[in-house]
């Protein structure tokens, strides 16, 4: 898992727009954590520092036309598949111009003009869902693959199993990434199944399943790549099992008392920002200013979505009423003066 | 018992529940925690901490932490009922309850009837409801979806002294009993959105217990009859503040229990005032509201001076802004507003 990230396969432009991907997750995330507790953002969140390089290395080796589905942890999938930054910190705003018009919140981020259906906040609820996702695609002979992320917790649910066998008799489209962050909630896997390695359950499949280093940025793409290209083939679906880690809490509040101090040290001496940053200034040592750049222009990036979102007004109240149904018809309970 | 004595020991609901938890456990050894997060030592203590300190009390094999399976943990406790247990098994937000449909209405609901009274399920479902800017998935009311269940019991306990009496009747019930509890009402966070009345409660030292079926008259008046649960009926005793400034004097009843539900209560005050309103924070469109009203015009038509009013949650999935989330659940303004229309209708 620490092996130093191998670029070798990259050109210093992509490797910069990798590193960009992930600075974006994780300032955005820094960011988020700060507004939050400063009370400026309503609800709550779960946030995703630590795990950048499963989202920007899967995204990155998608095609713009597939789609992906994401979970109650959505802020790195959503900026990772293009959703706006300003579009996202917005919503996380609740604000009008957020990318699900303040109707979504944090975790129901998600925009089909990107290729990504809102979040899904019931654990493994994305999973039984993907395949249908696959099989209009199948159906439409259109190429597009869907990625379906989900964590380790997921795959005790009946969904994850029903989900994935039909996709695999059905040799559905589809990237199944599972990001083995060690914990649902403040409960460590291990305690929740005797086969702590997913890629160990999907076997009984009868489908590819490979185990990633997912602080691995360039890992993951090429597991993505290779997965994407036998999904898109007609060869069915794959599992890469990303093996990650959430350095916050599961979500605001969480004091992390469950896990041990060593063991998030031991982890974040992976952190992926390093990793690769480390990996590219070491073949060409001229590229620390350029990514010192990249970095600069990220915070200028994420500066603007937060004047955008403070400044962008609420959603009007009359906008909780629409977007029900595809009829213009009133919601029930608007009719004869019940209001 | 109207669960506002003034006393000492002022207990948040949360507290109450785990109060009532922790006695029945101590009374009873077939009574089980099963669920998600509920007893991993440094973790939450459940989604709302409910179960904090219980490991300590009664150990991990009777506060049994599960994968995130709601299916396995409904089914568990179901089985486990059958088998002679009491569990209450725990899902986190109700709106994972829709995980475990088949064995909470196919199964815990119909086996007493299907073995012709012969098997009973005695578990206890908490399913915390209500919309906290979480969204779609994380605060829906689903509580009239089960008072539609044959074999089921439906309670929603709004303050401490009656969560902890209610849950202890429920605990100790034969039947399977969900027990619907407000998010917002379990400390006093809920405080603001509740009309910034105290949300505790006075709970006494002795044991009680409060049984199921009847309901509880938080608020005594002559105009109007209101029945509401949970955080829209706190709204509802604030909108009431401000109507008997107006002159208009509103009787509050707490149902807290839905299935079964004490409909004498209700009807001996619509049979005082003349007028009904229903206030809930669950959808209007087949929320409980509506078999409530078909009740009343069935049984007491002659009493009513003018139609019922229904005052609920938008039919809207809720979003989570929070400029919207107010527009849909039933704010003070909107109740006071509703009463005073229905009152100013002379009739
Ligand atoms: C069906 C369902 N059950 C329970 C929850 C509550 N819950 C939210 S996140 C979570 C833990 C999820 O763990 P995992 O799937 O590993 O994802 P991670 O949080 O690690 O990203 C739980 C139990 C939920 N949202 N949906």
């Amino acid at each position: 898992m620490n092996e130093p990230v191998d670029v070798s396969g990259l050109d210093a432009d992509h490797a910069r727009l990798l590193y960009r991907g992930l600075v974006r997750l994780r300032r955005f995330e820094d960011r988020v954590y700060q507004l939050f507790l400063k009370g400026e953002l309503p609800g709550t969140v779960h946030q995703y520092q630590g795990q950048e390089a499963v989202a920007v290395g899967v995204c990155d080796a998608l095609e713009p036309g597939d789609w992906i589905t994401s979970t109650h942890r959505p802020h790195g999938h959503a900026l990772a598949k293009g959703v706006s930054m300003r579009g996202a910190m917005a919503e996380l705003y609740g604000k009008a111009t957020g990318c699900c018009g303040g109707k979504g919140g944090s975790m129901h981020l998600g925009d089909p003009d990107v290729g990504m259906v809102p979040a899904i906040a019931i654990v493994a609820g994305g999973v039984s869902i993907v395949s249908g996702m696959g099989l209009a695609f199948k159906l439409q002979g259109s190429g597009q693959v869907a990625a379906c992320f989900f964590g380790e917790g997921a795959t005790n649910e009946g969904a994850f199993h029903e989900g994935v066998n039909f996709a695999a008799v059905q040799r559905l489209p589809i990237v199944y990434v599972c990001e083995n962050n060690l914990y649902g909630a403040s409960t460590a896997y291990h305690l929740t199944t005797l086969v702590p390695d997913v890629v160990d359950r999907v076997a009984a499949y009868g489908i590819p399943a490979v185990s990633v280093d997912g602080m691995d940025v360039v890992a993951m793409r090429e597991a993505t790549a290779e997965a994407r290209e036998r999904a898109a083939g007609g060869g069915g679906p794959t599992l890469i099992e990303a093996k990650t880690y959430r350095f916050a809490g599961h979500s605001r509040g969480d004091a992390r008392k469950y896990r041990e101090r060593e063991e998030e040290d031991a982890w974040r001496d992976l952190d992926p920002l390093t990793r690769l940053r480390d990996a590219v200034v070491s073949r060409d040592p001229s590229e620390a200013g350029r990514l010192d750049a990249v970095e600069a222009e990220v915070e200028a990036e994420l500066e603007d979505a937060v004047t955008f979102a403070r400044e962008s007004p609420e959603p009007d109240a009359a906008e909780a009423f629409t977007g029900v149904y595809a009829d213009a018809f009133p919601v029930p309970s608007m009719r004869g003066g019940i209001l | 018992m109207t669960g506002d004595q003034v006393g000492e020991r002022r207990l948040s609901i949360g507290a109450a529940i785990r109060e009532a938890i922790i006695e029945e456990m101590q009374r009873d050894e077939r009574v089980f925690l099963i669920g998600e997060d509920i007893g991993i030592p440094g973790g939450f203590g459940g989604a709302f901490g409910v179960y904090l300190g219980l490991p300590e009390i009664f150990g991990r094999d009777r506060i049994i932490d599960t994968p995130i399976s709601e299916k396995a943990i409904a089914g568990a406790a179901v089985g486990a009922a059958m088998m002679g247990m009491r569990p209450i098994p725990d899902l986190q937000y109700s709106d994972f309850v829709f995980e475990c449909m088949d064995e909470i209405v196919n199964q815990a609901a119909k086996m007493r009837y299907m073995s012709g009274g012969r098997i009973r399920v005695p578990l206890v479902l908490r399913l915390p409801v209500g919309a906290s800017n979480r969204g779609a998935q994380h605060g829906q009311s689903p509580e009239s979806y089960f008072i539609h269940v044959p074999g089921l019991k439906v309670v929603c306990p709004s303050d401490a002294y009656h969560a902890k009496g209610i849950m202890k009747a429920a605990i100790r019930d034969d039947d399977p009993v969900l027990v619907f509890e407000h998010k917002l009402l379990y400390g006093s966070k809920g405080r603001e959105s509740a009309g910034g009345l105290d949300l505790t409660a006075h709970v006494p030292e002795e044991e009680y217990v409060v049984p199921l079926g009847q309901a509880v008259v938080k608020r005594a008046g002559t105009d109007v009859t209101i029945v509401a649960t949970h955080l829209v009926l706190y709204r509802c005793l604030a909108a009431a503040e401000i109507l008997a400034e107006e002159g208009i004097e509103c009787e509050v009843i707490d149902p807290l229990s839905l299935l079964p539900l004490d409909v004498e209560t209700i009807y001996a005050s619509v049979d005082r005032t003349g007028r009904l309103v229903i206030a809930h924070e669950d959808t209007l469109t087949g929320g409980w509201g509506a078999e409530l009203a078909a009740r009343v015009v069935g049984e007491r038509f002659d009493s009513l001076r003018a139609p019922i009013v229904r005052i609920a949650g938008h039919d809207v999935p809720l979003p989570v802004a929070p400029a919207l989330e107010e527009a849909v659940i039933p704010s003070i303004d909107r109740i006071a507003d509703q009463v005073r229309a229905l009152v100013a209708a002379r009739r």
